[in-house]
This record gives C-alpha cells, structure tokens and sequence, in this order.
C-alpha cells in the first residue's frame, strides 16, 4: 500500500501492548503513559476498535450477532484504518510517542482463530505502520480466564467468541476461545520479536522490565531516563 | 462462451471455514460505470427468469445490512480516505457473499449482483491504491460464472447522466480534486473509469455489452448471453448426473450396491433413456 511508511520515514515512536484479555496489558500502558509523561515525552493514546466511522455497525452487528469470522475482520480493519489515518500517522509525523493498546496482532490472532485465512489477514493489514516496540504480556490461559472472570458479571458474546460454536456455554467458550487467541500469539512472538513481558509477575516488577525495554528505545544520547 | 465447469471457486484465499462445493446455483454479475443503465438491466433481467421459472436473487453494492447505514453516512461526510473506502466496500460485500450470495447459491438461485468486486477494484485504483492490495482484500469473493459489462465511452455517458438524474458528487470523483469544475471533473473522473474497466474486461473475460444501444437492445444481448449460460448449466447438470447413474443403467450387478435400487424395480428404462440424450 502506498499508505505504509518504514520507520525511517517518520519521526515520532509507535509503541504497541498486546497480549490476551485478562493479561494486564492495559494496566501497563497506563503506568507507561504516566511515566512518558512525566518526563516530558509527547504522547498520544490510541485504542482497538474506537474510530468513530464503524462504530455504528460494529455495534449493531455485535448486538443482533450478525458477524461473520471475514466481516468482524473487516470492520476492525476498517476501524484501524481510520485510526492510522487521523490518530497515529499525524502524530508520529508530529515527532510524538504513539502508545497503542492492541494493533494488528490482536487482529491476527482472532480473525485467524475465527477461521479466516491466515495470508489474507496479513495481506489486509499490509498498509500499517510497523511499530518500534511490540510488547507482550504473556500469560498462562488460566490466569487471564480468572481475572476476567473475578473482574466482570457478564462476558459478551464475541469475547467469548461464541460465534464459532466451541461451546453453548459461555465461561467454556471463552476459555476455549481465548486459548486459541492464545496459540496465536505465542506463534507470533518470535515472527514479530515481540518482547515478552511475563505477566505473572507483580505489575510494578513488570512496569520496571516495560520502561526498561522503552528506554534503550529512545535516542541513546537522551534516553528517557534522564529527562525531566 | 465455451463450456466451463459449474462448480464455483474463490478469487483468492477465500472463506476457510466455508464449504464452495455444493453451490448448485449460478451467479451473474452485472459491471459498469455509474449511470450506465444497470440497475434497469438487472431489473428487466429478473423478470425474464422469473417468468421461465428460474428462482432469482438480487443483489446489490452497498446495499447489506451491517454496512448501508454507514457506508451512507460516511459518503455524507468528509472522513474517508482510499483506505477506508475501500475497507466499507470489502466489509458490505463480504456480509452479502455470506448472508446473501452464498446461500442463494446452494439453493439453487440464479444471483445478480448489481455491480461486484471489479467496481472496487476500478475506484481503488483510479484513487491510487495498490492494485495487488484490493485484490488481496477480495480474496474471499467467488468468481462469478458471468460478468457482463455494460460497456459506454464517457461522451456517451453524459447526456443520459445529465438527462436522468444529474451529476453527484462522488460520481465526479470530486475527492480527487480533479477540478473545481463538476462537469470537469465527472468527464476526467469517468474516464478513468471506463479506462479501469476496459483493462478489467480484457484479464478478467468480461462478455462486453455495447450500451450505448437502445435499452430493449441492451436486454436482448443480456437474455442471449445468459439463456445460453443457464442452457449450458443445464446440460452439464444433466451429463453429471448421468456420469452418476452411469454405473447403474450399465453395469450388471449395479443394482445391488447400496442406494443404487430404482424403488420401482423398472431397470428396463435405461436403455430407453441414454440414447437420446
């Protein structure tokens, strides 16, 4: 696509948490957002799934369960186009830092345990900007199925991708689904580099190994530690 | 149009989770620019099915019902870039491929899409994508058994434009800003058009309809075109299920195997029957 920019074409850093749900990665970009900050780092936070263009139809399309493995695909494809557009590449072009709580990895991972072909989605997705960073927050499935499970009354149905059939039960259907997810990513890890967070540890210890990685990230001669 | 197999293929990787091989039906694309006449055509089209019985299902860009609403809104706007546009396109077809289309087809219908992939294909590349990209993109699309392309230079095309409902603004290609001129630029924007689907017509073997004919002429070309494919799928649906009976009626022992009885125990047709055909 004409739209990708290499890292050398832009200026500002893209700074990308993935991990499944329940794995704390949004805990963490938190924490590193505070941290960015406080030392005078420009950042901009940019979300999965929440341009305003689609928001419509994937909301509707999720509550009358209209989603099909390829249209889930492409309404998120379409959102995250949107996103690169008016949320990521002015900003990286601007100089500043992009956090980016999921990115196409998260797409890889469950269009392909949806089904969809695992070429396509990547063809798909081709018009990225390649991050700087990839972040993984790995955890084992039972742990993330317990925090979200002691975390929140009711699982909805695409979470739990109850559209696939694994399971008419919702709480084993999600496990079911997010193991797959799950299988995905570690397959990744190494096609990627993503740098492994283990997400078992405390969330201060794994904030000291977040801003660790993001430091040697930032120019040599002023990394962030020795800002402010 | 030479005799080609029935069964239905994917343009690209396709849909792994869902099974092509028992699409009886048949799916006929109509393509051109905008303002050409099609939708008259597909409408003239239905009706003539209908009335020698054939079941017909209609299909057409945009109109699904996860994206309509929003494809709508979204051209009302300012937001949409290339990517995106085309991103809307892929999501409305894919939900009319797997709702509409698809199950159309293994039932048995005759489906006419009212514009298909190739519509995208034209304004992504006429808006500079990567041609390789939207094709990718489509990859789940099946290949339609016809694409008749209704085919009009753009000196043509403006006078019946001007003449029926005017020029729109997205039909100008105004997001190109190839003029402030709307005229200008629906000429310039056309063009391009029509260049993109010519190139279309020669790789992907549109059967080319000359539109600058009368409407009821226009019809009779589409009516030979098609009652000639439907002909032909009906001859090759009665060789292969000959090619399946064939055992049957010819082999000795063959009515012992399972399901292969003739319930009625009149075996003494077969011979009857094959020299005819």
């Amino acid at each position: 696509m004409p739209t990708a920019q290499t890292r050398a074409s832009r200026r500002g850093r893209l700074i990308v948490v993935e991990g499944i749900d329940g794995s704390g990665k949004s805990t963490q970009i938190k924490l590193l957002h505070k941290w960015l900050a406080s030392r005078g780092v420009q950042v901009f936070f940019t979300e999965w799934n929440s341009s305003a263009l689609v928001r419509q139809a994937t909301k509707r399309g999720k509550k009358k369960n209209l989603l099909t493995p390829s249209t889930f695909s492409l309404l998120h494809a379409t959102d995250f186009a949107d996103r690169l557009t008016y949320h990521i590449v002015p900003y990286l072009k601007a100089g500043m830092t992009v956090l980016a709580d999921r990115y196409i990895y998260t797409a890889f991972a469950r269009d392909i345990a949806r089904g969809v072909h695992p070429q396509w989605v990547r063809d798909l997705y081709s018009f990225a900007v390649e991050p700087d960073v990839v972040l993984y927050f790995r955890v084992p499935l039972e742990v993330a199925v317990g925090r979200i499970l002691g975390s929140r009354a009711k699982i909805k149905f695409y979470e739990a991708g109850m559209d696939l059939g694994l399971s008419p039960i919702p709480v084993e259907s999600f496990r079911l689904f997010q193991g797959k997810v799950l299988e995905e990513y570690d397959r990744m890890a190494p096609e990627y580099r993503f740098q492994v967070i283990d997400g078992t540890r405390s969330i201060d210890n794994q904030q000291q190994r977040v801003r660790a990685v993001v430091n040697r990230l930032f120019d040599a001669g002023r990394p962030v530690e020795a800002r402010a | 149009m030479s005799a080609q197999s029935s069964a239905k293929r994917y343009f690209g990787h396709g849909l792994p989770y869902s099974e092509i091989s028992h699409l009886s039906g048949t799916l006929i694309t109509l393509e051109g620019t905008d303002g050409v006449g099609r939708s008259t055509q597909v409408r003239l089209l239905k009706e003539w099915l209908e009335v020698q019985g054939y079941g017909v299902i209609e299909t057409g860009w945009t109109r699904s019902e996860l994206m309509s609403e929003t494809i709508g809104a979204a051209k009302a706007g300012h937001r949409l870039n290339q990517l995106t546009f085309s991103l809307l396109y892929a999501t409305d077809f894919a939900d009319r491929l797997e709702k509409i289309i698809i199950p159309a087809l293994r039932s048995g219908f005759v489906v006419l899409a009212d514009r298909y992939m190739y519509t995208a294909f034209a304004r992504s590349v006429v808006r500079g994508a990567d041609s390789r990209w939207i094709r990718n993109v489509f990859g789940f699309a099946l290949v339609p058994d016809l694409v008749l392309y209704l085919k009009v230079d753009v000196d043509a095309l403006l006078p019946r434009v001007l003449k029926s409902r005017g020029i729109d603004y997205w039909e100008a290609g105004m997001d190109l800003h190839l003029g402030t001129d709307l005229f200008d630029s629906f000429r310039k924007y056309q063009w391009r058009l029509i260049r993109e689907y010519n190139r279309m017509a020669r790789e992907f073997r549109f059967v080319s309809v000359d539109a600058s004919r009368t409407l009821e002429e226009i019809q009779a070309r589409i009516r030979q075109k098609v009652g000639s494919l439907l002909e032909e799928r009906k001859i090759q649906t009665l060789t292969e299920s000959l090619e399946t009976l064939r055992p049957l009626l010819f082999e000795p022992d063959a009515g012992k195997t399972p399901g292969g009885q003739d319930p009625s125990g009149h075996r003494s047709l077969a011979p009857a029957v094959s020299p005819g055909l």
